[in-house]
């Protein structure tokens, strides 16, 4: 009991420390490419947090997630620069739109279920990918949209500045956090968790598996849906790029070195992994070349991340002997969040 | 009666594995069904707990007819079931496993969680406090906090037998509960589903092991190539002559 | 009506390629359930392998097409040692995530080495053959006819020979197998020499038509995927069909719905029928 209270306070500590670096980090004057780097980390984080909900909570690899990214900004360009609505509605309408998109992909690749599921999921984002290639009328094909407006001003506060426009995004971070941690320590996280253990027995059991996968996809996509569209109006430009297959195997990675089925294990992968891609400069354009075998390394010696390796080693600690009698660690780990 | 099939079959591709069964489950009785290995045993849970359709005849639960209702559909009319190879959630503790047992009693939704609405909390202290009732239930209260991945093969087969129970079924279906645990274990597992069947729920179980289901069950029903051979009390049983011919002839290991 | 006979012998051309990679892809599955993320790429190192046989060396198309096939049968022979044997007993998801990385590897790698450009394998057999109004090259014909002797080939060899019939078994029954005598790893092996070995001659073969480049097995891997999710995973007749249809379907759907849209059908077909059947159309079992 003991060391439970003490493992609470320690981390506790731990976060809010995090959080006021986060706060300070653009008054430490890093110079603009770093304010940079760190946002758009901070925006794949998020759409990281959507697909660690549904591979890592609920056991379903959705290959996807690029193009609910890709469609969530292209909604969200759109409808600023199309129909003038401003940033504060696009936002959520396109995040709205992409779950509800998410809905009735899930109605369907639901029905399939281990590799199946997974390769349809693949090609729903290559589907997505490939009509935003070649529809010009509407995303400018190859081309994709320039010129899309900036965040509107919030009465006093505008966001022109890289530094307003990081403290936007960490906002939008720290929500998506927040609504995560909540939602995996609820009653519903439990029953995701179930499901990805073993779907007989949560039938079994009386729980809707469908029904709740559907709903984990479709916050997942919420979520993702709202990183594309803040990327839309932080980079403001888009082109199909961004919905290819090739960025959801990024967030795959970024949520692998991180650790699934955590709550830390999105932004750590996430900064970190794009930390490294931006310190190897020379590697930039063959980020893959280095990633490629990571992610082999990963996942045969780090299942759980380095986030799942801090809690080994923390269960190891003298100061929490009970916890390290457990027989099978990567089993108990799994699923824990931080 | 609470459980009926008609003429209740299941193929798969060209095996039958059940044939033309006919049965009837009584409320709150002890019932067994026994037969040699590949007798469709398992099939006939599957069947009636709503794993598998059938794909002849009908099951009719509490005089409702069953078919085409989706599997958790039966969880929650009261059809509770454990698995021949023990299922729990591995990642959790014992207590964890309990709560989101739980979990189809409790409505709260997507906005409860995030906004830990009255509800939500409301409803995460329930989960608790039945779970923490069946624990005592089965007595595995001292092992609450313990991972499941570290606790003894008997008292995994007691939470998963809590499971099944803390929602309250009124039919309890148990597929071979006394696999791989010892002659004591046994004895502690026979007095459990008494206990349970005192409280009101109806047990049908799967057993190899004759001697334990002759002084536990009330009936017995016994399969052999998917058919139903005989059907009576323990003592019928035990003397009927098709039933010891199934025995003999086929090898099997209790 | 020779417009559509035209799209029809296209159709098999694209649908021959289409096979060769995909039964490499089904074969591995069949035997280590192994989505093998990286076929396609092995596929795309193929044709460089025989672009700069050609180009560089100055080989015979032929042989340039045959050491191809080598190379890349002991590229897909080091990644089983090194990607997938390691992976054996992990979840299958590991094992889609590590062929995933495998794949980022191999397309970085070609990147790096050969650069972003656009090639094109010299053509050798550019003669036109025309006949009732259907013009079609020499090249064309050749591909139908060697993946058709290369179909036949494999079915010999997986039928008529022991070793050949080890891979079935294996396929069958993988746990067995070794209880039999036959060697599991020596069939991994095996299996995935002989699937890039395919793959790097289908490249050979679409080299002439198609352009070479580094992204070129993306695409082609997630239609070999189709293919087979549509022939039941792990089903060689399942992959043959399946590689027809897909090539027949593209070629008059780009003719006669839209050329813009003809690498999206292959993708809706796929999503249809997996929304009428979820297991695929000739799955096994239940
Ligand atoms: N999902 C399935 N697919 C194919 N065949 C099955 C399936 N489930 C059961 N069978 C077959 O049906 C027959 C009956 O199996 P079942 O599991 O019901 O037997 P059982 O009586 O429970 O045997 P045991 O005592 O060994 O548990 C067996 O031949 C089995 O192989
Ligand atoms: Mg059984």
């Amino acid at each position: 009991m003991l060391s439970k209270n003490q493992k609470f306070k320690w981390s506790w500590l731990f976060y809010l420390a995090v959080l006021i670096l986060a706060f300070i980090f653009p008054a430490l004057n890093p110079g603009s490419y770093y304010i940079q780097v760190v946002s758009l980390a901070f925006i794949y984080a998020i759409a990281v947090y959507g697909l660690n909900l549904i591979e890592g909570y609920m056991g379903q690899l959705s290959l996807a997630q690029a193009g609910l990214f890709g469609f969530g900004a292209y909604a969200a360009a759109l409808l600023t620069m199309k129909l003038q609505l401003s940033f504060w509605l696009a936002v959520p309408l396109a995040s709205v739109l992409t779950a509800v998109v998410a809905f009735f992909i899930g109605l369907i690749s639901f029905r399939t279920r281990g590799h199946y599921f997974v390769i349809f999921t693949l090609c729903i984002g290559v589907i997505i990918n490939l009509v935003i290639q070649k529809w010009d009328a509407v995303t400018g094909g190859m081309n994709g949209l320039i010129g899309i407006p900036k965040p509107t001003p919030l009465g006093p506060i505008s966001f022109d500045s890289l530094k307003a426009q990081y403290y936007l995004i960490l906002v939008f971070l720290l929500l998506t956090v927040f609504v995560m941690y909540r939602l995996v320590n609820s009653l519903i996280g439990r029953t995701f968790v179930s499901i990805r253990n073993s779907e007989e027995l949560a039938a079994a059991l009386g729980i809707n598996v469908m029904k709740n996968k559907i709903l984990a996809f479709c916050v997942a996509a919420f979520f993702t849906g709202m990183a594309g569209s803040l990327y839309a109006a932080f980079i403001r430009f888009i082109g199909p790029d961004i919905s290819s297959p090739t960025l959801t195997f990024e967030f795959l990675l970024y949520l692998l070195a991180g650790g699934q089925a955590s709550i830390a294990g999105p932004i750590v992968g996430t900064l970190l992994m794009s930390g490294l891609t931006e310190s190897l400069q020379f590697l930039r354009d063959y980020r893959l070349l280095l990633f490629g075998p990571l992610l082999i390394l990963i996942v045969k010696f780090l299942p759980m991340g380095i986030v799942g390796l801090i809690h080994k080693l923390a269960s190891r600690s003298p100061f929490r002997r009970s916890a390290a009698k457990s027989l099978n660690p990567s089993k108990t780990v799994k699923g824990e969040g931080l | 009666m609470i459980l009926e099939t008609k003429a209740l079959g299941r193929d798969f591709g060209g095996l039958t594995a059940l044939n033309d069964i006919n049965f009837a489950i009584d409320d709150q009785e002890i019932v067994a069904i026994i037969g040699p290995n590949g007798a469709g045993k398992s099939t006939f849970f599957n069947v009636i707990s709503g794993f598998y359709p059938p794909s002849r005849g009908t099951v009719s639960f509490r005089n409702q007819n069953m078919t085409g209702t989706p599997t958790h559909i039966f969880a929650r009319l009261g059809i509770a079931r454990t698995f021949q190879t023990t299922h729990l959630f591995y990642n959790g503790s014992v207590l964890d496993n309990l709560i989101v047992g739980y979990r189809q009693k409790t409505k709260m939704g997507l906005f409860d969680a995030i906004l830990r609405t009255p509800r939500a909390r409301r409803e995460e202290a329930d989960s608790r406090e039945k779970a923490q009732e069946v624990l005592n239930f089965i007595g595995l209260a001292g092992i609450s906090t313990e991972p499941v991945a570290n606790i003894s093969q008997e008292s995994a087969k007691r939470l998963a037998i809590g499971l099944a129970l803390i929602s309250e079924p009124r039919l309890l279906l148990l597929d071979e509960p006394a696999a791989g645990i010892n002659h004591n274990e046994t004895k502690g597992l026979v007095e459990l589903i008494r206990k349970i069947r005192s409280h009101g729920t109806t047990v049908c179980l799967i057993e190899h092991k004759v001697q334990m289901v002759m002084g536990l069950a009330d009936r017995i029903m016994v399969l052999n190539y998917g058919s139903k051979i005989a059907e009576g009390s323990p003592t019928d049983i035990g003397s009927n002559q098709k039933v010891i011919e199934a025995y003999l002839g086929r090898a099997h290991h209790a | 009506m020779s417009l559509f006979i035209q799209q029809i012998v296209n159709g098999l051309t694209l649908g021959s390629i289409y096979c060769l990679v995909a039964l490499g892809l089904t074969l591995i599955y069949g035997i280590m359930e192994v989505p093998n993320f990286a076929h396609g790429h092995l596929y795309m190192v193929g044709a460089y392998v025989t672009f700069f046989g050609m180009t560089l060396y100055g080989l015979n198309y032929w042989v340039s097409a045959l050491v191809a096939g080598i190379i890349i049968a002991i590229l897909g022979v080091i990644t089983e040692r090194v990607v997938f044997n390691p992976l054996r007993h992990a979840p299958s998801s590991n094992r889609f995530i590590a062929a995933l990385g495998a794949m980022m590897f191999l397309e970085a790698a070609a990147r790096l080495l050969w650069g972003a450009d656009f090639r094109s394998i010299p053509p050798v057999y550019d003669k036109v053959l025309s006949f009732a109004g259907v013009r079609v090259t020499e090249q064309r014909v050749i591909v139908i006819v060697a993946a058709i002797l290369l179909i036949i080939a494999l079915n010999l060899f997986l039928k008529r020979t022991i070793i050949g019939s080890s891979i079935e078994a294996v396929a069958q029954n993988p746990d067995g197998s070794s209880l039999v005598g036959i060697n599991v790893n020596v069939v991994g092996m095996l299996t995935f020499a002989i699937a890039s070995f395919l793959a790097a001659v289908a490249a050979a073969l679409a080299g002439p038509i198609f352009l070479v480049f580094p992204t070129m097995g993306e695409l082609i891997i997630m239609k070999a995927f189709v293919i087979i999710v549509i022939g039941g995973m792990g089903s060689i007749p399942g992959a043959i069909v399946g590689g027809y249809i897909l090539g027949l379907t593209e070629s008059l759907g780009a003719t006669y719905i839209s050329m813009d849209y003809k690498d999206v059908i292959a993708f809706l077909v796929l999503v249809i029928i997996l929304t009428i059947k979820p297991t695929g159309l000739f799955a096994k079992g239940v």
